[in-house]
């Protein structure tokens, strides 16, 4: 079990170091997914089996086809990406491995509640999670599928080709204007 | 069901902590190196993944559901701003042909 634990953990870091250091986007994107898939192997292996399920549907199910879907409507494999300079990156990798080590630190101690050291079979499974939302959680719920109905309205608006003309568009003679 | 128990009993939780800080910081280190705006977004989402991780090894660990509902409406929260953030891109693609974040410097200073 600390081998299953090991081999995904290791998995899900080397997928995650593919999608910040892979060239063109459609590899990160599948690293992304491996990535996603061995957290929910995670998840299963933490016996959170309504989140595996969640997290596989909903991540690498809708969000990573709709990221790979985006990246294909833009064409984007074939663009050439500007890199930032050398000492940005440097400064942006201390800073990354510093925060690592700030977190470390503040946990090195160990956590303030212990961990009982029994534990409830249960929990994770979709009936006590079902019992827990629909009888605690049930507004936050509710309020989700407004957060939902706001944000597929917002998306389509945005995304929505504006036919009427409008003076605050940029001249399209101008390729590098902003998208102010 | 007997396997999951000896799982949960036999990996530290410390391991689950030092996972999740490591992919986080993996997360930002990509958010502030990679100038593409979906790589940046695809950052955004495994720092998010990272947090989920240790709020559900903390949830196993302590036999809480509540913090497995958190992820659930981190998870919908997440679907929710991939959704604005995508056609956000697109409509950046559209209006200056170019998915560089550097382009869109104008709310900087």
């Amino acid at each position: 079990m600390l081998y299953l634990f090991y081999f995904f953990a290791a998995i899900s870091v080397i997928a995650a170091l593919v999608v910040v250091s892979a060239r063109s986007p459609i590899n990160s994107a599948i690293a992304l997914v491996v990535c996603f898939l061995s957290i929910a192997g995670h998840y299963i292996l933490l016996n959170a089996q309504f989140l595996a399920m969640v997290h596989v549907i909903v991540y690498t199910g809708a969000i990573l086809i709709l990221m790979l879907f985006v990246i294909m409507l833009l064409n984007m494999n074939m663009m050439i990406e500007v890199q930032k300079p050398a000492i940005t990156k440097i400064l942006a990798v201390i800073t990354g491995g510093l925060f690592f080590l700030v977190l470390l630190a503040a946990t090195k101690q160990g956590l303030s509640t212990p961990v009982p050291a029994t534990f409830d079979p249960g929990v994770g499974l979709v009936k006590s999670i079902g019992i827990a939302l629909f009888r605690d959680y049930l507004l936050p719920f509710e309020l989700s599928s407004v957060l939902f109905l706001s944000a597929t309205a917002g998306a389509i608006m945005l995304a929505k080709k504006d036919n009427s003309p409008n003076v605050n568009r940029p001249p399209s003679s101008e390729p590098n204007g902003n998208a102010a | 069901m007997e396997h999951v128990m000896t799982a949960i009993r036999v990996v530290p939780l410390d391991s689950y902590l030092v996972l999740s800080f490591l992919l986080f910081s993996i997360g930002m280190v990509g958010a502030l190196v990679r100038r593409n705006v979906i790589i940046v977004i695809m950052c955004l989402e495994l720092m998010l993944n990272s947090v989920n991780l240790l709020l559900v090894a903390f949830s196993a660990y302590h036999s809480d559901p509540g913090a497995q509902i958190m992820v659930f409406f981190i998870m919908l929260v997440a679907a929710a701003e991939v959704t604005v953030g995508l056609s956000i891109l697109v409509l950046m693609k559209r209006n200056t042909d170019s998915v560089d974040m550097n382009i869109l410097n104008r709310l900087k200073w």
